[in-house]
């Protein structure tokens, strides 16, 4: 019995690892193709072997202009809409995590409700709007929308970290004379580290990815983050330059893969699921 | 903050540090008692400020000019038109063609592909050997993480009449064609089941690493087959991952808008319209903002019904 059912698991194992290669085949294609592509001098739009392996669309796009400029856009507005995220988040997260009150529970309700409302539907309005209050095209009015969107779900995920400091660590310092934001900073924070690490990369990745705030929001072409800048390249220039774009793409994705990758050896890979989709 | 607020959390002992209130004190709500509440609300306000003005007030807004004729251009002052708008959207063929777009968008690409497709996966890699499930993973994941432009882009490629799709079909000797112009929807959702799959496979894996091994175990000593397995015993048991796991690919998947947008515009005429490509076009290249919010605050509505439902799924949680 117990050969059988090991014989049975080990072809079970081959079964499945098939599986998943033919799967894993059909997702890797179009990966495969932009890294040969950005290579490649005679890109074209498909999975070839290039013809020779060149860095020159990388030289070509690493300007000022095509790549620079606009990646510095995009840390400014994503640093920026980052750090209010996670300042504001871990402030509000302290009072919800560490002390009892009834207003906890509706609010919580309201920020879990919001956390997964689209987004996509208000950016008309949004626009509006800013177009009234003279926020329109601006960074800082940008970096607040991108803040505010985040915040539901950073404010949610703090507390869920917040919530795994255990208290009696912070009364030690609470008689010492410490303040609250005290404990915070200096205590609570640090033995959270893991979790801050968590929602500010999570919410890092999810402004830098962001397509539609920025390309409503903004209008100013110098002031283009990247994930708006990429459209250029499929814009009036006619025949479309497949290598440089792919060599562009490269370098825009490449800084969340890293930090991506960094975030989920420490923490396993459901990282970013943290407590909002636990079944 | 105050030097009351660290006294105040810890609760009973309030009453005995140094500075806590005064053991008699005047009937009605004691100061210090005041003192602590708007202590400890004092740093939820920046986050709350935020929520309100950026948040919440936009969707105040779009509810009220949802109402209205704004337009862009050529107009001083918006007038009340009450329902007009979804009056005109419901008798609007393009607008219907667009709830039908993010009808078809949404069920094949959510919840039939990536839905049923991180199951499947989640559950070979609970199988599989450690080297292929690292490897399938990280390929995945990859696709989930890529900023959805470049995602939007590499599909594109594939799709393309010169791209790797219609490659593979002639090497195959099957027909090809042109996808992006014979099949936009089937495009676009087969680009957000690649890019979007990966978050049902982590939900889905995290769930069935909850499942007691002894549970499976015992069904298979009793002689039930893989699938049986899976259908009485493994679904049931992670029926909740299921609910919510489908709540939340559907929202996202409703508000998907960059990756439509690089891939086809919505067209060709309008055959990969999604009502965010649809509300975008009226608001901006046509210039009625009113309606487009109109279009906008009935997309807000569902996701709206769709998050009371998640809400619900949770309840126990909060």
């Amino acid at each position: 019995m117990a050969r059988s059912l090991a014989t049975r698991r080990s072809s079970h194992r081959l079964a499945a690892d098939a599986g998943l290669l033919v799967v894993a085949a059909a997702f890797v294609l179009p990966l495969v193709w932009v890294v040969l592509s950005s290579l490649d001098t005679g890109a074209d739009l498909r999975v070839k072997v290039p013809d020779g392996i060149t860095l020159d669309n990388f030289d070509a796009v690493l300007t000022p202009e095509i790549t620079f400029t606009p990646l510095l856009n995009s840390l400014l507005l994503c640093g920026g809409g980052t750090a209010l995220t996670v300042v504001c988040a871990a402030l509000a997260a302290y009072p919800l995590s560490r002390f009892r009150s009834r207003f906890n529970r509706p609010f919580l309700l309201t920020i879990l409700f919001a956390t997964s409302l689209p987004i996509t539907a208000i950016m008309v309005p949004v626009y509006a709007l800013f177009v009234r209050v003279n926020l329109i095209d601006t960074m800082q009015g940008t970096i607040f929308f991108f803040a505010a969107s985040q915040l539901p779900f950073a404010i949610w995920l703090m507390k869920n970290f917040m919530d795994g400091v255990p208290k009696e660590l912070e009364e030690a310092a609470w008689t010492d004379g410490a303040s609250s934001l005290q404990s915070l900073v200096r205590i609570v924070l640090p033995l959270m580290g893991p979790g801050v690490a968590v929602v500010t990369v999570f919410s890092f990745v999810m402004m830098w990815g962001n397509f539609f705030v920025p390309f409503m929001l903004l209008l100013t072409p110098d002031q283009m983050p990247a994930s708006v800048s990429i459209n250029d390249f499929f814009g009036n220039r006619g025949m479309v330059a497949y290598g440089q774009l792919a060599a562009f793409s490269i370098v825009y994705s490449t800084p969340v893969i890293l930090l991506y990758v960094l975030i989920s050896r420490r923490l396993g890979s459901g990282f970013a699921l943290g407590g909002a989709v636990k079944g | 903050m105050t030097a009351e607020a660290p006294h105040a959390a810890t609760g009973p002992t309030t009453g005995k540090s140094p500075s806590g209130p005064p053991a008699s004190r005047p009937p009605g709500p004691p100061p210090a008692l005041l003192h602590r509440s708007l202590a400890r609300a004092l740093p939820v306000s920046p986050a709350v400020v935020l929520l309100l003005l950026f948040l919440a007030g936009p969707i105040a807004y779009c509810a009220f000019i949802a109402f209205t004729d704004l337009q862009l251009t050529g107009q001083a002052e918006e007038s009340f038109v009450g329902f007009d708008n979804f009056r005109t959207a419901f008798g609007d063929e393009a607008f219907l063609n667009a709830v039908w777009m993010t009808l078809v968008f949404t069920v094949i690409s959510a919840l039939i592909g990536q839905n049923t497709l991180g199951l499947a996966l989640a559950a070979l890699m609970q199988r599989a050997s450690k080297p292929v499930r690292t490897l399938v993973g990280g390929i995945v994941v990859t696709a989930w993480v890529l900023p959805e432009v470049v995602a939007g882009f590499l599909l594109y490629a594939f799709f393309r009449r010169e791209g790797t799709l219609n490659a593979i079909l002639e090497w195959l000797r099957l027909p090809t064609q042109n996808w992006l112009f014979t099949l936009p929807i089937l495009a676009v959702s087969f680009a957000n089941v690649w890019r979007g799959t990966a978050f049902s496979m982590l939900v889905y894996s995290a769930a069935l690493n909850e499942i007691p091994k002894e549970i499976t175990e015992a069904a298979q000593v009793d002689g039930a087959g893989g699938w049986r397995r899976m259908w009485h015993i493994t679904l049931p048991m992670i029926r909740r991952s299921i609910g919510t796991n489908l709540m939340l690919i559907t929202l996202q998947t409703l508000s998907v808008f960059g990756l439509i947008w690089v891939m086809t515009r919505g067209g060709p005429g309008g055959k990969s319209q999604t009502l965010p490509l649809f509300m975008y076009e009226e608001a901006f290249q046509k210039s009625m903002i009113g309606y487009g919010t109109a279009v906008a605050l009935l997309l807000l509505v569902v996701g709206s019904l769709f998050s009371v439902v998640y809400l619900r799924l949770l309840r126990t949680e909060v």
